[in-house]
């Protein structure tokens, strides 16, 4: 069952990642981006991490990707006027080459990781991956990094709102 | 050939049972959409001194049904400037998540058909509640997606609207749920009727900061159903019809349907997580009188909304982010710390 | 049908759309498809955050990417502030037109 499921949804996540950058317009690159992250939910219940499969519909493609899109209806960026790969001609064929580093990182990345061992999952606990799993471990091994946390999105919220009200000039 | 499918079937029944709950439930819900736009306006008509429709079909029952027939049969007509693809999708994620969300939402209390215990649920996930919360999330996109694909300044302007309003609104409704699931120790929505079914913490409404998270959750379920005094993504005044002008005949439709099956999916949230579900507290609790317990509370609800409605004059749009922001969201926060506060002691 | 998918494939779906988000970031100009494909890539790295936690049965896997969401959030509402407040200032989204700060 997990076979019949994985290959598939893997599938849609990389050619809706790949939709992402070559889309022009960026309305639908950023619907290309929300189905891949409700593809990668899915490729997380599969693991049995429940509750980071909702956070991620939640948090990525509910509140993330709400924000983008309402700054794409806010410029009006509808028409894609923009030239996508040959808008700056002297970095044209840096990018490129980077990019071709890029894939070749990738195959390498491939070789090494097709010697890795693990090839079924360990015995997992009924409550793996629930709210009260998760919590348990975040509110004992991690209670730093989570007030950590709490004050660096506060501090983005404050950021967001005096970039957002002063005019820079 | 027949054992191949009586054994297909024994493998399966998991799978079977689903869908055919699955296939169930969505209809039953599509089946609702029409008796609520009747009820809708007939109470209409009653709140404004007048009949509403009483021609076709005994008391104007059939009023939906033809009206529907109509919708079906009209032109569709889409603008040259609209974006095609984007146009046609929006209607279709509107209903989607719409029905999507409800499929967690448990109608009365586990119950035996033969020999094999059931829910009346599609399924009773862990957290449930968060996954209506997530894939109500997903119906913003709807509304976003017809207001830019319409490439029509209203619709723009309501797209816009919906996005900012729901977005500000999800956090109090988020906030207020949150006190509930304190208070019960679990995200599951059959917990938190369990929770509720006995005399000294029956009905979570009477425990002093859940009444405020009632009150708090009803507001903000008001505004992320879109519906009136917070209509403002589709503020006929001044936006036409915000999101929607575009769109005729089915597709247009299609978003009253969405927007009326939110509706249900929220009575039904607030019916579980505030008003004891299927419990009745008096009555023997078979399963057929706890669904009908619950379907009495729903259509209250249901219809305070529609009371709702009728009463209150639309509130301005800066004046509804403000009330969401600075009003709803800071009463949502003390009153989370206050509940907090009262099972820590 | 009882197989299992070894954990080198989800380790490979990670790299595969980590590339995509890399690519991404060197090919495209815009700025909001640029801030994208970072967000792919962070997404990325939660697949085998979580993969690895599910087979290996342990829980700091999941908290690790909890966090990757905050950092996200936080990180897309100061980016998207700074992309408003550009574009009042310059009226373009393309990233090569920002260049005042080099001459």
């Amino acid at each position: 069952m997990e076979l019949l499921i994985f290959y598939p949804l893997a599938g849609f996540c990389v050619l809706m990642g790949l939709g992402v950058i070559i889309s022009s317009s960026p309305i639908n690159s950023a619907l290309s981006l929300i189905a891949m992250m409700m593809g990668l939910a899915g490729v997380f219940v599969l693991q049995q991490a429940h509750f980071l499969a909702i956070l991620q519909i939640i948090v990525y493609a509910g509140a993330i990707m709400v924000l983008f899109m309402f700054v794409i209806m806010l410029l009006n960026l509808k028409s894609a006027e923009e030239d996508t790969w040959s808008i700056r001609p002297q970095n044209t064929y840096v990018s490129v080459l980077t990019g071709f580093l890029a894939l070749g990182a990738l195959y390498k990345i491939a070789c090494v990781i097709s010697q890795a061992k693990l090839d079924s999952p360990a015995a997992v606990p009924d409550d793996f991956g629930t709210v009260v799993r998760v919590g348990t471990t975040l509110f004992t091994d991690f209670v730093l990094p989570f007030e950590v946390a709490s004050i660096l999105l506060l501090a983005a919220m404050v950021g967001a709102v005096v970039l957002a009200k002063n005019k820079i000039d | 050939m027949i054992d191949g499918i009586f054994q297909f079937i024994d493998e399966n029944t998991y799978l079977l049972l689903g869908i055919i709950k699955a296939v169930v439930i969505a209809s039953a819900l599509l089946g609702v959409v029409p008796l609520l736009v009747w009820l809708e306006r007939r109470l209409m008509g009653r709140f404004q001194v007048r009949l509403g429709p009483n021609r076709v079909g005994p008391y104007g029952l059939g009023q939906p049904i033809s009206d529907s027939i109509k919708l079906l049969f009209k032109e569709s007509i889409i603008q040259n400037s609209a974006d095609k693809f984007l146009f046609h999708l929006a209607p279709v994620v509107v209903v989607f998540t719409a029905i999507v969300s409800f499929a967690v939402i448990p109608m009365t209390g586990p119950f035996e058909l033969f020999g094999e215990k059931m829910g009346l649920w599609a399924s009773n996930i862990n957290s449930g509640i968060l996954f209506v919360f997530a894939i109500s999330g997903m119906g913003i996109y709807g509304m976003v997606l017809a207001g830019l694909s319409s490439n029509n300044k209203y619709s723009l302007m309501g797209g816009l609207r919906s996005s900012a309003q729901m977005i500000s609104y999800e956090l109090t409704l988020g906030l207020a749920a949150l006190c509930v699931i304190v208070h019960t120790g679990s995200l599951n929505l059959v917990d938190m009727v369990e929770r509720q079914n006995s005399w000294p913490n029956a009905l979570n409404l009477l425990n002093p900061p859940l009444m405020i998270a009632f009150v708090l959750f009803f507001i903000a379920g008001i505004a992320e159903t879109n519906r009136a005094p917070f209509d403002l993504p589709e503020a006929e005044q001044e936006l036409v019809a915000g999101f929607h002008t575009e769109y005729t005949g089915m597709k247009f439709a299609m978003f009253f349907m969405g927007e009326y099956i939110n509706m249900v999916t929220m009575s039904a949230l607030i019916t579980l997580m505030f008003l004891g579900g299927w419990n009745t507290y008096i009555l023997p609790d078979w399963a057929i009188i706890g669904f009908v317990a619950f379907a009495f509370k729903v259509s209250f609800l249901l219809c305070v909304f529609i009371w709702l409605r009728s009463t209150f004059p639309r509130i301005r749009y800066d004046r509804l982010m403000t009330f969401g922001w600075k009003f709803l969201l800071p009463i949502a926060i003390v009153n989370l710390f206050l509940e907090a506060a009262i099972r820590v002691i | 049908m009882d197989g299992f998918v070894p954990l080198n494939h989800y380790l490979l779906l990670s790299a595969t759309l980590f590339v995509i988000g890399v690519l991404g970031v060197l090919l495209r100009r815009n700025v909001i498809v640029v801030f994208m494909s970072i967000e792919i890539m962070l997404n990325a790295v939660n697949i085998s955050l979580i993969a690895f936690d599910h087979y290996l049965n342990n829980s700091d896997g999941q908290v690790f990417s909890f966090m990757v969401m905050c950092v996200a959030a936080a990180e897309v509402s100061v980016g998207l502030a700074i992309i408003i407040s550009m574009f009042r200032n310059k009226p373009t989204v393309n990233l090569d037109e920002f260049n005042i700060l080099k001459w």
